[in-house]
Parts: structure tokens; sequence; C-alpha cells
């Protein structure tokens, strides 16, 4: 799914749903496959709850895992959001993604200020780690 | 309606504001009982609660929309009208995270002298923990909430009153870092942008969670009073005003100074550190020492 789909998946709700669209990502965040047991996860220090971010590059595709508790969806919503708009996509699509991707989401004022923070340390992390694994 | 009456909540000095996750149990459903689900994470709530329960977001429902303070009046009015709340409900409110965010809306509900509010101790996570059920059923109904004046003078604290109470009990409720002024902002959250670090010069360090059990309920009162009484020698016949960033984990500890142990004059000041460490010409104390009234 390209981040233009994932961004109409809220904007064309109507505002009340967006979070439960939020809702509905967080339930389908992909578990961490076995064999990435083990895996250096990072921590994503910007976010309130606890979130492991490892990213992988492969023939130039990026490849994304998250593990973040059940019991923070909005953290496990903004993980899968990211999963879903960015996940396979080519190195440079992930390093020139749009750094204004959170706020066109159409979710920033159902959402704290914190929040909204978490999702961009997120960003920030995926990209700084392409970044590192392709050089 | 009728009070917990097991023994550890009885030992509180106002047991009628706290009851146990049986008593919730055993009343779920009774007509002039309403529960609140507040918390952090604002998603959780839909992910399954307590029957019968409404969700309230701290967010975007309890503060003001355009500047930074609470409802007014109709706004409460109109709130709880829609929640289905109505005044002489007994609001039973729980939260995640040893309701934190639990305390913050039962401090809103007495801005508005809203009279028998109680918080389930040990929140969404002992409810969880002792295997009770959730659902993800949405109750409907709605009240006519009165338009009650909101009285902020017995129980909120503002910046000038707090410069005129250094070398009283003030409690800073945040983590050491913070309050040592090494960082800015909680380990795990982003700074929401003040410019200093430190504390409030006189003010004891005393993290709010220091007040909960690892299963998330309140310790019991003898424990308390040794925390926020017996340790920092303040006399409960005093002033307290407790703080922290932005006036959340500060009315968990509110709770316990007013509720648990009966403090008679107990206010949270909201303003909290976002406020004080932007203010231009306050003074303000750094390191591990409560330092001076200047």
């Amino acid at each position: 799914m390209s981040s233009a789909e994932v961004i109409d998946n809220f904007t064309l709700l109507p505002e009340a749903e967006r979070l439960n669209m939020l809702l509905e990502y967080s339930e389908a965040l992909p578990t961490v496959p076995e064999q990435h047991d083990g895996f250096d996860f990072e921590r994503v220090e910007e976010c309130q709850s606890p979130v492991y971010l490892a990213v992988e590059v492969e023939d130039g595709k990026v490849s994304l895992f998250f593990d973040a508790p059940r019991e923070a969806p909005t953290t496990r919503g903004f993980a899968s959001v990211l999963h879903s708009a960015l996940d396979q996509s080519t190195v440079d699509e992930v390093i020139n993604f749009d750094d204004s991707f959170p706020d066109k989401l159409g979710i920033a004022h159902l959402i704290s200020p914190l929040r909204m923070r978490g999702i961009r340390g997120m960003i920030g992390r995926i990209k700084r780690l392409t970044r590192e694994l392709s050089e | 309606m009728n009070l917990d009456s097991s023994k550890k909540i009885a030992g509180y000095a106002h047991p009628e504001a706290l009851v146990s996750t049986d008593w919730v149990a055993e009343n779920l459903g009774k007509h002039g009982i309403t529960l609140v689900e507040s918390n952090e994470d604002i998603l959780l709530y839909e992910t399954g609660h307590i029957e019968g329960a409404v969700k309230l977001d701290w967010h975007t429902e309890l503060n003001h929309p355009l500047k930074r303070d609470y409802l007014e009046p109709e706004q409460f009015a109109e709130l709880m009208s829609r929640k289905g709340i109505s005044r002489e409900d007994t609001v039973v409110i729980y939260g995640d995270r040893s309701n934190w965010w639990a305390t913050y809306a039962f401090w809103v509900f007495k801005l508005f002298g809203h009279e028998d509010v109680r918080i389930m101790d040990g929140g969404r996570a002992l409810w969880i923990n002792q295997g009770r059920e959730l659902t993800k059923e949405i109750p409907e109904g709605t009240t006519e909430y009165p338009v009650v004046p909101r009285q902020d003078s017995e129980i909120r604290a503002f910046r000038d009153e707090v410069l005129n109470h250094l070398g009283k009990p003030l409690i800073d409720v945040r983590s050491k870092a913070e309050y040592t002024g090494e960082r800015l902002h909680m380990a795990d959250f982003p700074n929401e942008g003040a410019t200093i670090g430190g504390h409030i010069p006189t003010a004891h360090s005393i993290p709010w969670s220091t007040a909960t059990a690892e299963d998330e309920t309140f310790l019991p009162v003898t424990e308390l009073e040794r925390i926020y009484l017996q340790e920092t020698g303040f006399d409960k016949n005093q002033d307290f005003i407790a703080y922290c960033r932005i006036g959340e984990r500060s009315s968990h500890t509110w709770f316990v100074l007013k509720y648990l142990l009966g403090l008679s004059s107990v206010r949270n000041y909201d303003g909290s550190w976002t406020e004080w460490g932007n203010l231009v010409g306050v003074p303000i104390a750094k390191g591990e020492h409560p330092g001076e009234a200047a």
C-alpha cells in the first residue's frame, strides 16, 4: 500500500471514525516472524509506550519489523500505519519519505502532541537505520 | 450508594472516594452508577472496557478548546449529558497506568463539584489481570446534566499562588531526573517545551508512582503516611500543592493526599513545569536539594 492510500484510508473517513481506523491498523500490525527473534531491535525512545523497531535492507528493498504491546494500541497503530506505508519500499523511497506524513492523516488534533512526536520519532529512526544499512 | 467496606479501603481517610474491583464487579449495572474509563492511551477503551463504562478522552474532552484551561460550565454539562452521566450519579473512574488519567478526570469532576466520584483501585490493569470480563459494546443514552459553576480555588493552584507558597509543603511528583534538571521531560516522553530544567524552589521530590504498588493499586494508608508525612516532616494541617509537567501526574498525588490521607488543604498546580519552566523571572532550583525560598 502506498502512503497516499494510507492517507486516503484516514482522510476519506469522517473525523469521528478516524481513531477507529487507527485501531484497525493496530490490530493488523504483523507479528515479528520467528526467524527475527534476537534481531537487532531498537527502542523508539520518542514513544510513550515501549515500541521496538528493526529494519532490514535486501536487494534495495526495505523490510520493517515492529514490536509493541497490545496494551498500547495507539503506538501499535502508528507502527502499523508506517508498516503499511513503507514496508517493501526502496531505500530511496524510505530516505525521501515525506516527514509531514503524520500530519496528513488528519488525526493530529485527536491525538496528543506527544503522540504525534512519537510517530515522527519512528520515521526518523526508520530513515536513519535504512541509511546506515545501505551505506 | 453503598461504600466499599473492605478493610484496606476503610482504612483511608475518605473511603467514599475509592472502590475495589470486587465492589465494581458486585455493583455492575446498578442504577445510579456510571463507570468512566480515562486512559493515557486513548484507543484502549475501544479494545475492550468494563461493561457499561463510557470513555472520557482527557486530551480532546476535558480541556478548553481554545485556551490552556478546563471546560467552561456549559461545556462540562454538555459533556456529562452526552456521556449519560447524571449529577446524582456515583461516578466510578478507572484507567491505565495506575489510574494516572483516572485521577486527572476525577480532579476535573471535582472542579465542577460532582459529589460522588470514586476511583477503582488498581484501575484497568488489575481488572484485566484478575481475569474479569471486558466488552466492546458502547453504552448509549443521554442525560440532562445541570450547568454548575467551576470552582477552582479550593483544589487548583495558579502560578502566583505557588510563588507565594515557597517554603510550604510543595511536592514535585515528576521523575528524579526532571526534578534535578538533568532532563526537561519524562524519560520516554519527548520534550513538551520547557525552556529550563529543574524544580520550584523548596519543592520535595516524591515521584507520583511512589504511591502505587506493583499491581497498580494504591499503597496502604500507613505506607502513604510514611512517604508523605513522616519522611518529609510536613504537618497534616498545612497547605499542600503538588505539580508535575501539565498537572496530570500531580492529580494522582493530589488524590492520594486529599482523599487517602485526608489532608484538609491540597491543590494541584496544573500549570506545572510547562508553565513554571517558561515563566520569565521566577526562581528555579537545580539538583537534588529542594533549595531555598528566595
